[in-house]
């Protein structure tokens, strides 16, 4: 039993050190999340109110609210999410149904996955290059548009993945019974796939609610009240970013309320896809 | 008809990401005509002259992205080996989420809390620590001198490791969980010791997916906007200290777009957007083969 003790001791002592990095590590990401959230609380509770809701976004030094920005983060993550949507669906419906082992499919997959980290910005120079410049001005509908383009990656996704886990069994006993392919898709593979592709909608509408760099030169921003589709249109992160920037200390709290509500709105989202999804795989 | 309708949606999707491209390409034209190669390596960046060259933007978009993947790495993988090793059952899929919620915070709020908190507590507290440690250092001394601002490369790199964090987490936990786990019961059954097995079986096994998670960390961090732009000081030089204000593509781009005068400055930021897209695309599209790699490995 000429066991080196020394030896095992250091190994041991080194695996030791290792572990105790890795729980170091966790516990400094959990504490980022923890640092952040407390800080957002707290200095967005100070700005909260119900004037908050009821009033427009004021000039500096008067009492005003963050109304006409939330209606128009609304009107334009709506339209975004209305037109990106059934594209979505539509092309990761060829992609998992039509073109399942083709190497197109294979080609959009992989673009469709470039497109989901592409930096949101370049999404804004070309939306500001196709609908900005020959209209002349900045627009909802440009804003919406730039929203819709960074729904469209998303969707495409889970609805892929999901209608990828739907059994072939369920769709062969349908052909069987001489349902066309698309009746099929329609009235079998999307039903069995409802929950996760819900899903995928809600974390595109939790994605680009808090999009703010596509926003900055399509939709521009709006002091006033604009239900305008044609015209310029305040969105909560453009306004946080002009508000927070400024050296005006009640447009800075207004700031840390928007950036709570936006907050507490996309982390919402996030947990109730997570639920859905979740609830989905266990059946 | 249904089929039709799924088919043109897909090609879509080609169609976005092509003209995405050549709008950029026509919108950057005037700069690339007037500017030619020298666009690329000039630092001057001078509206009233009319005088832009990207190459601050775009050391300062490479250098912040270094420091962010330097920083977010270790952490990363750390966390992914807790998640799959060691985390307790009860506790994986809670810190999981947890994780994973950061990555769902909104770069603006990042922006933001970084401008107010995490800025202000650099400049306190860590560096006027880092200039009098390396006060005498040689290269060190240059890379953390002058005035402590708060803000800067520094502070910009390190809130970009925290948004990019999570992904790279993520992919490796993912990538870490296509261990085969008998490889790892093999290990320990020859007495390896925990850390052994982690960098002798699991991460030589999942390297390529490591490899790409952290690509794909660093495609986020080289586009990041909103974050930056809040705490980068928006200075266009090349500074040889990390502690200076600094710029970045995107972070120009968001600040100068809508009070760009003049077709020559508008095409200059279009212009560096078709770069920051160039970069990012060929850092993606090597971070999804990579992927695509370890993927087809785990199904066979």
């Amino acid at each position: 039993m000429a066991l080196d003790h020394g030896r095992y001791r250091r190994r041991r002592l080194r695996s030791t050190i290792t572990v105790t990095l890795c729980w170091l590590a966790a516990a400094l990401g959990i504490t980022i999340l923890g640092v952040i959230l407390a800080t957002l609380v707290y200095k967005g509770f100070a700005g909260l109110g119900l004037q908050v809701f009821t009033e427009m976004t004021p000039p500096p030094g008067s009492d005003g609210g963050l109304l006409n920005a939330i209606v128009g983060s609304l009107i334009m993550t709506v339209i975004g999410v209305i037109v990106g949507t059934p594209i979505g669906i539509l092309a990761g419906t060829y992609m998992a149904e039509y073109g399942r082992y083709n190497k197109v499919s294979s080609v959009i997959r992989f673009i469709n996955d470039i497109l989901l980290s592409a930096p949101s910005i370049v999404t804004g120079l070309f939306v500001y290059e196709i609908l900005v410049r020959p209209m002349g001005h900045f627009s909802a509908i440009a804003g919406a548009a730039a929203l819709a383009i960074l729904v469209i990656p998303t969707v495409v996704r889970t609805t892929e993945n999901m209608l990828l886990l739907v059994p072939n069994t369920l769709r062969e006993a349908s052909s069987a019974l001489g349902m066309p392919q698309s009746m099929v898709i329609r009235n079998v593979a999307y039903k069995a796939a409802r929950a996760g592709m819900i899903t995928g909608v809600l974390l595109a509408i939790a994605r680009i609610s808090g999009e703010t760099a596509p926003l900055l030169f399509t939709s521009l921003n709006n002091q006033f009240w604009s239900t305008d589709v044609n015209a310029p249109i305040a969105s909560l992160p453009v306004v946080i970013f002009q508000y927070a920037l400024s050296p005006y200390e009640d447009w800075q709290r207004l700031a840390w309320a928007g950036a709570l509500l936006i907050t507490a709105a996309v982390l919402t989202l996030s947990i109730l896809a997570r639920w859905l999804g979740s609830s989905r795989t266990q059946q | 008809m249904f089929r039709w309708l799924t088919q043109s949606s897909a090609y879509l999707v080609l169609i976005i990401l092509g003209s995405i491209f050549l709008s950029l390409v026509a919108g950057g034209w005037i700069a690339f005509e007037t500017f030619g190669f020298s666009f690329l390596t000039t630092e001057v960046w001078n509206p009233v002259t009319e005088q832009f060259g990207a190459l601050a933007p775009i050391y300062g978009t490479i250098v912040t992205s270094i420091i962010a993947m330097l920083v977010a790495v270790p952490i990363s993988i750390g966390i992914a080996v807790f998640l799959t090793e060691l985390c307790p059952m009860a506790l994986r899929r809670p810190i999981g989420v947890a994780i994973e919620l950061l990555a769902g915070v909104p770069s603006i709020i990042y922006g933001i809390w970084g401008l107010f908190f995490f800025a202000p507590f650099i400049q306190r507290y860590v560096q006027p620590e880092l200039i009098s440690t390396f006060k005498g250092v040689p290269i060190l001394e240059t890379l953390f001198s002058g005035p402590p601002y708060g803000i800067g490369i520094l502070t910009s790199s390190l809130i970009l490791a925290m948004m990019i964090l999570p992904f790279i987490t993520a992919v490796c936990r993912d990538v870490f969980e296509t261990v085969p786990p008998v490889l790892k019961e093999a290990a320990y059954g020859l007495g390896w010791t925990t850390r052994e097995v982690v960098s002798n079986v699991v991460i030589p096994y999942t390297r390529v997916g490591i490899i790409g998670g952290v690509m794909l960390g660093l495609g986020r961090a080289l586009g990041e906007t909103m974050a930056v732009t809040f705490v980068i000081g928006n200075a266009h030089r090349i500074s040889g200290s990390i502690l200076a204000p600094g710029t970045t593509i995107s972070a120009t781009i968001a600040n100068e777009f809508t009070e760009a005068v003049g077709d020559l400055y508008t095409s200059s930021l279009i212009a560096l957007g078709l770069i920051l897209f160039f970069i990012t695309f060929v850092v993606l599209a090597l971070a999804r083969l990579m992927l695509m790699r370890i993927e087809k490995k785990a199904g066979t």
